[in-house]
């Protein structure tokens, strides 16, 4: 039942976002329509999780995003530096990362940060590791993965000290 | 400070057209390096600062130059879509060349060899 509210507080405020009618009571109408209707189909189609509708706990990803951003930032002006040399040089390789997050919503957003650095991209994932192509040799110490690791855990809630 | 505030209001403008020209700049740098480097694997990282620094400063000049407006959130939106879906693509991509079994170039990668080391290009 949460679920199905936070869903239709989203929507309600996307709808409310991208139309930018607020005195109308007939488009209101529609639009409040609208989104629970959306709701309702998407409750009798029972995929309503923690998954698809994970509003409520978005608070915790405010501390990674920004940490996530710099990153890329900082990554980007490494391969931006690297692209621009002169004479480049490169050292490309494949590196197996291991400590995942436990949960597959935390690893999902693991293999997709690392994809979202530039100069790493997560070409495949197994079980407990993900195969990760790196331009860079310096792009890929085990400090930084472990790091990112560490914090996608907690911001999906996870507790301290999982592998 | 109303008066700081109208200046700040009156500089955005500028600094919307500079924060343009320095996304246009690296998504510029970014397609270069499609082309300067030597496999497939390594473009894609090329590809990703055109998809990340590069979008993302393109729409932070936008943001800066409608303001605070209902334009500027959905322009925020637009950034926090393709912040979500761009390494869900070049993934696909990646992992599709990795399943067909396209081997990636390994190893120190010169792009002006040395010329007593011919070992190193292929």
């Amino acid at each position: 039942m949460g679920y199905t509210i936070s869903l239709t507080a989203a929507m309600a405020v996307l709808w409310l976002l991208l139309s930018g009618h607020y005195d109308n009571t007939l488009l209101l109408g529609l639009g409040a329509g609208s989104a629970i209707f959306a709701s309702a189909l998407a409750w009798r189609l029972h995929i309503l999780d923690a998954e698809t509708s994970p509003y409520h706990k978005l608070w915790r990803f405010m501390f990674y995003w920004p940490w996530l951003l710099g990153e890329v930032v900082k990554s980007n002006i490494i391969v931006i530096r690297s692209i621009l040399a002169p004479d480049m040089v490169l050292s490309p390789r494949m590196v197996r990362v291991k400590s995942l997050p436990r949960t597959d919503f935390a690893r999902a957003l693991y293999a997709n940060s690392i994809t979202l650095t530039p100069g790493t991209v997560s070409i495949d994932l197994d079980d407990d590791e993900i195969i990760v192509h790196a331009v860079l040799k310096e792009l890929t110490s085990k400090n930084g993965f472990a790091e990112m690791s560490a914090r996608c855990a907690r911001a999906c809630g996870e507790k301290e000290g999982g592998s | 400070m109303s008066e700081f505030l109208h200046i700040l209001d009156a500089l955005r403008p500028f600094l919307a057209g500079i924060v343009l020209v320095a996304g246009g700049v690296i998504v510029l740098i970014g397609a270069s390096g499609v082309l300067r480097l030597p496999d497939f694997y390594s473009r894609l990282h090329a590809a990703g600062v055109t998809d990340t620094l590069g979008t993302l400063l393109v729409l932070l000049g936008l943001i800066l130059f409608s303001g605070f407006t209902l334009l500027s959130a959905k322009l925020a939106l637009v950034g926090m879509f393709l912040l979500l879906t761009s390494p869900a693509a070049t993934h696909a991509v990646a992992n599709a060349a990795h399943k067909a079994g396209l081997k990636p170039r390994l190893g120190t990668y010169h792009s002006n060899p040395p010329e007593d080391d011919t070992g190193e290009t292929a």
